[in-house]
């Protein structure tokens, strides 16, 4: 009885999962927000390949040009060109976006599932703990963070990670507790099948689809905070470049050299923006009530 | 017809905002239309400043401030940066040049209508160099007798600091050795007084964080008297109606905004301000294209440079500090980078310190620095061992460093890693000597050579290079008893040379300050030490 | 309900408690003092200075001593400021900030919450992704490009208000709105959401079945369960939106408390900085409670959980 019921419930999910995709193939704002995203994705990590211009090269006869020819987004005050920079910037921006995303994921998703299926006592300390993390300040964790961790931006990320896995610790354990009362979870303890079993099997794999949705929120959530972070002057060291550090710098001379502050921003919001298309699109593709 | 509700709350929302809009500000005056009315002085400052007790303000931010309400023995000219009078009418200097006699102008008086007595800088003088107190320049005091054993704890007895007042009205001070610069360390903030009761009213002699800089507690002696503070928004000064010489002041109020760099550049551009701190970087171009009437560019008495740690690694060795010193292309730094009209410095003293100007000049050499290089065992940089260049965050500095880090690439085919901390960080590092190679600065405390070759003495409290040298010690204990001052010049020109050749400190650019100053304002002169007494500022319109 | 209160109060203790402990070892952990300056204090000076505040006693001594202090309610003064005591630092600046705050939540709510309902409503539609990506700019563009972009255009070109200050009513549109923009984007995401979710419940399509105006459908039934998540997720984002924003306070030269919190860490303002996190953490705890408490309102059923 239960064997047949978790086969058509993993049926189900698999049918589900179809469903899914194919509800956010309709989304146009999460198709237009896929092909954005992926074309940037691209360009960021092949296009510095393809020139000679390295990300240090600096000119300082010939700083702050205009785009032209030689410099399609044109340089920036120590005569840098803004295209290399901006898609070596890329690279930096989305890659600390994931790997904080993915720390907070590694920290947040065991730890809101066992807070969730312990309950009772042990339910209440963990969720105070968050609880007081959640009061923290971020800035000032961030600005105390960074004075420990400053010599690597990837460290500071995997830092900020380490904070940013409240929300989804929250979303976790919330969904564990609907799920715990289930009767087919209650079955299976009385079966006899081990907590973590149950944990993997069962619990975890229904969690998805809100940890999906919130991770590919989180993503860009991530890049805006790196963007803060070079307002505060804590963001990459050079030669490194990120879209934080060249917006934060360009946001300064938007009148005076706008293409300084242009180009970065354009790439910076699209990515955004497709980001949180792409959230979205997952969050109506993933909510089984809308086939109802 | 769905949604007929939710739009139409967009529609209040912008209606309102419109509103707003009307009912706003644009026809409202500009605080230089108001204060060229008035009579009123808005100044631009770059941060909220600390600490109003000048026995305790490191600052530039906050001596511009305090300078309008404190007021030394003895005050500069704005013109022409001589010595004038200010609580001291007059004095005698003795023979051996050791003593100085103060006789005190009886016009002087405290805010509140207090007589500015002897026995005030009796009090001021115990106050800054008594231990407790913890006063970063206590040491501005040392060329008095006995200062530096006080103010060392080696005795607690001040009747044996060599200053006393025989009547209220008259001041002396003995010296160690004649200093021929002493009037003007005088006009320093550590050499000003406090008041007294004010002091104790609000804490013991040595509180630091008393009570007695509130506006509504501040006691000074200088043209103006605070009026009001708030935090991140303004402090603003009335005319002191005791000053000792108020038909020299022209100002009715003065009014202080820390603004941060790029929004004083806009809030001066919108007519919010006479003055401003500095100009960004980025919009030098601008107005020396658009308005260059407005920008003012002085030299100032401060040097950049780059602090060795001559106990680490490679940077022992004298010939690679050198190489490192001798590829800097400083010319395009200053040009491309700085833009405002700075000096490349070719040595360590800016140019006209105390009238000192330093004859030996550091060669701008590529070649010569790899011969250097490679006769150190590094032929073409190879194998030279990466090390790692701190600065504290700013633009400049990361623009500087990002700038020379590939001129020693290009030039030296070294490689090095840069590095950069937030302020305080960077000190704790700079202080533990836990960096190779740091970015500094010093601003000068008075017009001397003095000021910037003692960060070489051996031992120095500034002196972070961990370089020593005997020879260099000697001739700066030489230079500080001689008074002849030609004699002495000479002194620091062999110093300096020794300094040049030995590199502990690379030498980058001299600082000038850059300002926007509007059109109205009269009055303010060029100055190395970057000081402008609000006495001599007149607002006029056409 | 007093109960509940009664509990989170007594709960929010130990809280406040672990937040100082942490707070204090991380500022102590971290590089630099309070005291250092370029200038470097002789070593006798450098003593005196920091046995007159105690830095010179063990970490956990001085930890004692903090904590006597905060339970007696002393703050104790700025390190940074000299003269003013932290807590009128936070009585002064905060009404700007509150302000500031307030009207920037007005905006975005009043944006946010039409938007995002219009949006749901237009599912699949166009017009849902134009209303959608309207909705997103504040949290697609930093403050900071978004608040000189603001200037640049209503300031600068238009002349419609100051470029900076804090001075009259119309001061306050700018900076708000750049504040209020990036709450604008998460609430009309939630609001969208939220609205959805309603829109599928059956005792919403039975009500549309019965006849009743859509108008009427969504202000009677749908409306309070689809704000349902915009309600929980302002609970921080209150806190934090009259808590001061660093960013428009810098760009817009305005006297609130953001630029404490972040100046106060920089400079190592031991006190400041604890008295900036605790005020802080007074807030986010007394503005969960508040959300539960309008939850309940809304949905007694919570009122067991």
């Amino acid at each position: 009885m239960t064997k047949t019921k978790r086969e058509s419930a993993a049926k189900e999910a698999h049918s589900l999962g179809q469903d899914a995709w194919q509800r956010l193939i309709n989304n146009r704002m999460a198709r237009v927000g896929g092909v954005l995203f992926i074309t940037i994705l691209f360009l960021c990590i092949f296009g510095p390949m393809l020139t000679s211009k390295e990300n240090s090269d600096t000119n300082l006869a010939y700083g702050a040009q205009p785009p032209s020819m030689e410099h399609w987004f044109g340089t920036d005050d120590l005569g840098r060109d803004l295209l290399v920079r901006t898609l070596n910037g890329g690279r930096v921006s989305i890659g600390v976006g994931f790997a904080a995303t993915m720390v907070a994921l590694i920290i947040g998703l065991p730890y809101g599932a066992l807070a969730g299926y312990i309950s009772g006592k042990t339910d209440v300390v963990m969720m105070r703990f968050v609880d007081t993390l959640y009061a923290l300040p971020f800035t000032i964790i961030v600005v105390l963070l960074t004075t420990f961790l400053g010599r690597s931006i990837w460290l500071i990320f995997l830092a900020i990670g380490a904070v940013e896995w409240l929300t989804m610790a929250r979303i976790v354990r919330g969904q564990t507790r609907t799920l715990r009362e289930l009767p087919y979870i209650e079955a299976a303890k009385v079966n006899g099948v081990s907590n973590s079993k149950i944990l993997a099997r069962h619990i975890l794999p229904n969690c998805l689809s809100p940890v999906i949705v919130y991770t590919t929120l989180t993503i860009p959530a991530v890049i805006l905070l790196e963007s803060i972070l070079s307002f505060l002057g804590l963001g990459v060291q050079p030669p490194m470049s990120s879209w934080g550090s060249l917006i934060n710098e360009g946001a300064q001379k938007l009148d005076v050299y706008p293409w300084q502050l242009i180009f970065p921003a354009l790439f910076f919001s699209l990515t955004l923006f497709s980001l949180n298309f792409i959230g979205d699109g997952l969050r109506d593709a993933l909510d089984p009530r809308e086939t109802r | 017809m769905f949604c007929s509700r939710p739009f139409k709350q967009i529609r209040v929302v912008l209606a309102l905002l419109a509103a707003i809009t009307l009912a706003g500000c644009s026809d409202q005056m500009t605080n230089v239309e108001r204060g060229n009315r008035d009579k009123e002085f808005y100044i631009g400052l770059g941060t909220e400043p600390a600490t109003l007790d000048p026995h305790l303000l490191t600052g530039l931010t906050e001596l511009y401030v305090l300078i309008a309400f404190i007021e030394g023995l003895t005050t500069y000219n704005a013109e022409d940066m001589s010595i004038l009078p200010g609580v001291a009418k007059s004095w005698e200097i003795s023979e051996d040049g050791k003593t100085y006699t103060f006789h005190f102008d009886p016009k002087a008086r405290w805010s509140n209508g207090d007589q500015v007595t002897a026995q005030d800088f009796l009090f001021s003088y115990e106050r800054i160099l008594t231990p407790a107190l913890g006063a970063p320049y206590a040491s501005m005091l040392y060329p008095m007798k006995g200062a530096e054993a006080f103010n060392t704890g080696k005795t607690d007895d001040f009747s044996t600091v060599g200053v006393s007042a025989p009547d209220e009205e008259t001041l002396v001070i003995e010296l160690n050795a004649p200093t021929p610069y002493f009037l003007s360390i005088l006009t320093h903030n550590a050499w000003w007084p406090v008041h007294p009761p004010t002091i104790l009213k609000h804490g013991t002699m040595t509180d630091r964080l008393s009570k007695w800089t509130r506006p509504e507690n501040f006691v000074g002696n200088g043209p103006f008297a605070m009026k009001s503070w708030r935090l991140n928004s303004s402090l603003s000064g009335e005319r002191n109606p005791y000053y000792r010489a108020p038909e020299d002041v022209w100002l009715n109020g003065i009014h202080f905004l820390p603004i941060e760099t790029n929004a004083e550049e806009r809030a001066f551009r919108a007519g919010q301000l006479h003055v401003t701190d500095t100009i960004p970087i980025h919009r030098i171009d601008w107005y020396r294209e658009n308005q260059p009437e407005s920008m003012r560019v002085e030299t100032g008495l401060a040097v950049y440079y780059y602090l060795v740690n001559v106990e680490k690694g490679a940077l022992k060795d004298k010939r690679v500090r050198q190489a490192l010193a001798y590829s800097i292309n400083r010319e395009e730094i200053t040009e491309f980078v700085l833009k405002a009209g700075q000096q490349p410095a070719y040595h360590f003293t800016p140019p006209n310190a105390g009238g000192y100007n330093a004859r030996v000049r550091l060669p701008y050499d590529p070649d010569l620095a790899r011969k250097l290089l490679a006769e150190a065992g590094y032929p073409n940089g190879e194998g030279f061992p990466k090390f790692e260049l701190l600065y504290n965050t700013s633009e400049a500095h990361r623009s500087i460093a990002v700038a020379i880090q590939q001129m020693w690439k290009e030039k030296l085919g070294i490689d090095i890693d840069l590095y950069n901390q937030e302020w305080k960080a960077y000190l704790a590092t700079r202080q533990e000597g836990a960096f190779d190679m740091s970015r500094a600065a010093w601003f000068g405390d008075y017009d001397d050579a003095n000021t910037f070759l003692s960060l070489g003495k051996t031992g120095d409290g500034n002196n972070h290079s961990n370089w020593s040298n005997a020879a260099f010690d000697a001739l700066l204990e030489e230079a500080a008893i001689t008074q002849d001052v030609e004699a002495r010049k000479e002194i620091f020109q062999q110093a300096e040379e020794i300094l040049i050749d030995e590199m502990p400190f690379i030498p980058i650019y001299f600082y000038v300050t850059t300002k926007l100053i509007h059109e109205s304002v009269r009055g303010w002169y060029p100055s190395i030490l970057d000081y402008h007494p609000y006495q001599a500022i007149r607002l006029e319109t056409k | 309900m007093l109960v509940h209160v009664a509990r989170r109060f007594l709960q929010a203790i130990p809280t406040l408690w672990l937040i100082a402990t942490l707070t204090f070892f991380l500022l102590h952990l971290a590089p630099g003092g309070p005291f250092d300056d370029e200038k470097t204090l002789t070593p006798a000076v450098r003593e005196q200075v920091e046995a007159h505040f105690g830095f010179d006693l063990p970490l956990h001594e001085q930890y004692f001593r903090f904590l006597g202090n905060l339970v007696k309610g002393e703050l104790g003064p700025s390190y940074k400021y000299a003269g003013w005591n932290v807590d009128e630092i936070i009585a002064q600046s905060f009404p700007v900030s509150l302000e500031l705050g307030g009207i920037a939540l007005i905006i975005a709510i009043s944006l946010g919450v039409p938007i995002g309902i219009a949006a749901a409503l237009r599912h699949g539609k166009l017009s849902e992704s134009g209303l959608m990506a309207f909705a997103m700019i504040g949290i697609c563009l930093p403050t900071f490009v978004l608040g000189p972009m603001l200037i640049l255009v209503f300031s600068s070109y238009l002349g419609w208000f100051n470029t900076l200050g804090w001075n009259l009513p119309g001061d306050r549109v700018l900076p708000a709105l750049t504040l209020g923009l990036f709450y604008t984007g998460y609430i009309a995401r939630l609001a969208r959401g939220g609205m959805l979710e309603v829109m599928q419940q059956d005792y919403i399509r039975t009500a549309r079945a019965k006849g009743l105006s859509d108008s009427q459908v969504i202000n009677r039934h749908a409306l309070r369960t689809a704000l349902y998540p915009v309600i929980s997720f302002l609970g921080p984002a209150v806190a934090g939106l009259i808590s001061g924003s660093f960013v428009v306070e810098t760009i817009f030269f305005i006297p609130g408390l953001g630029q404490f919190f972040v100046n106060s860490a920089f400079n190592r303002d031991y006190t400041l900085v604890m008295g900036t996190v605790l005020f802080y953490a007074v807030l986010i705890l007394c503005f969960n409670l508040l959300v539960d408490l309008i939850q309940m309102w809304i949905n007694p059923r919570t009122r067991n959980d």
